[in-house]
């Protein structure tokens, strides 16, 4: 299985304000019931981003402007709740390859290095001249460089911190860890060997 | 004589089969729960890539989420549940998975099916698609909720890529006052720390308190660590650990029950053991807590008011609270008591246990569901229910004008018919109050014990229990 390697995402943003946004609120639960994961694209924030009767709500994914964005920007502890994969699965399946947030819950953040989705934690400040700049001009080209942990956009530059381990994983193409772990059975079965509950 | 240990690095350490070349560990989990929403999609990339399950014994399955709480018969009336149901059926049937069916009788929400049978034991990892997976830290296990490409990696290799977690013990010292419960201990932890001041710790709650709480008590703080941002959340294994457990369906029994109990007092934390962090709390400044926000840290205690924007100076508190407030239809500054609600939820992985329906209960004796409140109660699994009825429980919710439904997940997350409407109020004793958890898009929950639900459902608003039922 060979993975890409992804050092640095270019794309445009698209500037989703609020901390803690759960991530009941990235795909309500209803949307859950599916046994594979296509076409979750399509309900990313669906009861912020539209009515009861499907008409659009005003919010920054349905502003025109902002289509097409691949990086999206967000606030402090971003994508807690729920474990569910169809959060970050949802983000990616709508079009983004990384997101730029204050922080990230834990197993949201798991869940996106698995998947090959880059999170990287820059300062509210930061990410407000992110903002302010795709406000702007919504073609700001931004990079999100997670070997060298920055972003830039408009001649700036901003540090962007990506946890080692996912850097890692991302940049040298091994972010689905599932090869290694088959790799390391042999030892999974001694270790397993001397616990008394497994052993039995 | 070796260093002192806590028994997060002790379980750690054990389960550690070797360091991957991005510096995470190959976590062995001993331990796997699923059920119908997260794991198909893990069986599928499963056939996708011609694996098989390393360890099928140590793989359970149960069905919660989707389980409609009015309707044993099948097919369900949501095609896209019977589906689901389907699908699990046949991913366990194919990989030769134990599965807790409805028509085994014991099935359950995951998180109270794996403590009933015994599953769930002290100095053992375990994982499941579910971020409440940190219940199971109650019996002094490691246990962690997982994303679905995690599960196909406990599938197949029975280990998981995951980087440790530093571990903050939370002491409780004191004792709670009359009326105040596990679940307000875990609301004011919560309420303290932060919805995200756990992330990256694992919290090891110790004192007075813990000790002298019952297993289901632990097991309702330990659920709702993640909701403190903790991954996971544990108690020291104890004599009342050990009692929990003799006898169950899948707990030690004969010589093995001695060696196992050994084995399970040397791995509690050792005195005198390093924590990267340490908070002291006390018992005595607990109330009964009742959320008013969006988050389950945005609580107050029954007797003070819902905040007011305009008195904070912290732009980002300021803009936090009026989302809130704005989303909960609430008014700055308003006591939370007397704020009237429509729906009265008992129920959950928090809260859905044996313990929970007799506390109820002693105090629902008599009284009657206020006039327009919808009531239902839902009992956390199968033997839960037949237990309550035994007791005649399940009576006594329903001469007081609840309906007492079938065991699952019912209106905690609203993946079944059980769903508010519209903006209606409940007072739940689930574990999120995120928008539109409960189903409706403008649906509003305010989280508390269930006994303070049941005060709210007989009064109709948000009341203090003490005073409704007497509790002094």
């Amino acid at each position: 299985m060979s993975l890409a390697k992804i050092s640095s995402v270019t794309g445009r943003g698209v500037f989703v304000p609020g901390n803690d946004i759960d991530t009941d609120r990235i795909i309500p639960a209803r949307f859950m019931k599916c046994v594979t994961f296509d076409g979750l694209g399509e309900f990313l924030f669906y009861d912020v981003r539209k009515n009861a009767d499907g008409s659009d709500r005003p919010h920054p994914l349905n502003e025109p402007r902002f289509k097409g964005a691949t990086v999206l920007l967000s606030g402090a502890n971003f994508g807690c709740g729920s474990s569910r994969e169809h959060a970050p699965q949802a983000i990616q399946k709508f079009g983004f390859r990384a997101v730029v947030a204050e922080g990230f819950a834990e197993i949201f953040y798991g869940n996106c290095a698995t998947l090959g989705l880059p999170c990287a934690v820059a300062s509210r400040e930061d990410i407000a001249k992110i903002a302010a700049a795709v406000e702007k001009d919504p073609q700001t080209e931004i990079t999100v460089d997670v070997a060298k942990q920055e972003v830039r956009f408009a001649g700036q530059t901003v540090k962007a911190a990506v946890r080692e381990s996912a850097r890692d994983a991302l940049v040298n193409g091994r972010w689905d860890p599932i090869g290694e772990l088959l790799e390391g059975l042999p030892t999974v079965k001694t270790t397993a060997a001397r616990l008394p509950y497994l052993a039995a | 004589m070796t260093a002192p240990k806590s028994l997060f690095q002790k379980v750690w350490d054990a389960h550690a089969v070797r360091t991957l070349a991005n510096g995470q560990t190959q976590l062995l989990v001993g331990t796997h729960l699923i059920h119908e929403v997260t794991s198909p999609q893990a069986f599928g990339m499963m056939r996708d890539l011609g694996l098989k399950v390393l360890m099928p014994h140590r793989t359970f399955a149960t069905v919660d989420h989707i389980v409609p709480t009015d309707q044993f018969a099948e097919p369900y009336r949501d095609p896209l549940a019977q589906a689901m149901m389907d699908e699990l059926r046949k991913s366990c049937r194919e990989f030769g998975i134990t599965f807790f069916d409805r028509a085994s009788g014991r099935q359950g929400i995951v998180h109270i099916v794996g403590p009933e049978q015994g599953i769930t034991q002290p100095g053992t990892t375990i994982a499941c698609g579910d971020s409440h997976t940190s219940t199971h830290g109650a019996f002094g296990a490691i246990a962690f909720g997982i994303g679905t490409t995690q599960i196909r990696d406990v599938l197949a290799t029975q280990t998981m890529a995951l980087g440790r977690l530093k571990v903050r013990r939370i002491n409780v010292t004191g004792a709670l006052r009359p009326g105040v419960y596990a679940k307000d201990v875990i609301l004011h932890i919560i309420r303290t720390l932060g919805v995200n001041g756990g992330t990256g710790f694992a919290y090891e709650y110790g004192g007075e308190v813990f000790d002298r709480m019952t297993m289901e008590e632990r097991m309702t703080v330990c659920n709702m660590s993640i909701e403190g941002g903790a991954r996971a959340g544990y108690v020291n294994p104890d004599e009342t650990t050990f009692a929990y457990l003799k006898g169950r369906p899948y707990s030690p029994n004969g010589a093995a029950w001695d060696a196992a109990v050994a084995g399970w007092r040397a791995v509690a934390s050792d005195p005198g053991c390093p924590y990267d962090d340490v908070v002291n709390l006390a018992a005595a400044d607990i109330a009964p807590t009742v959320t008013w926000g969006i988050n389950p840290g945005q609580g107050v205690s029954i007797t003070e008011t819902v905040p007011d924007p305009a008195k904070t100076s912290v732009p980002d508190e300021k803009s936090s609270i009026e989302e809130a407030l704005a989303y909960m239809k609430l008014k700055p500054g308003a006591p939370i008591k007397g704020t009237k609600i429509d729906v009265a939820f008992l129920g959950s992985c928090t809260n859905g246990r044996l313990s929970d329906f007799q506390e109820v209960a002693r105090f629902l004796k008599g009284r009657h569901v206020a006039p327009g409140v919808k009531a239902i109660a839902v009992p956390g699994s199968q033997i839960v229910a037949a237990q309550a009825a035994k007791l005649g429980l399940d009576q006594v919710f329903r001469d007081a004008g609840f309906e007492w439904r079938e065991a699952g997940c019912s209106m905690c997350l609203a993946m079944n018919p059980d769903k508010l409407i519209g903006d209606q109020l409940c007072a739940s004793s689930s574990n999120r109050n995120f928008k539109g958890r409960q189903g409706s898009p403008t649906g509003r929950t305010l989280l508390m014990s269930p006994v303070m639900v049941a005060a709210a459902a007989v009064t109709g608003a948000v009341a203090d229990a003490r005073e409704v039922f007497a509790v002094n």
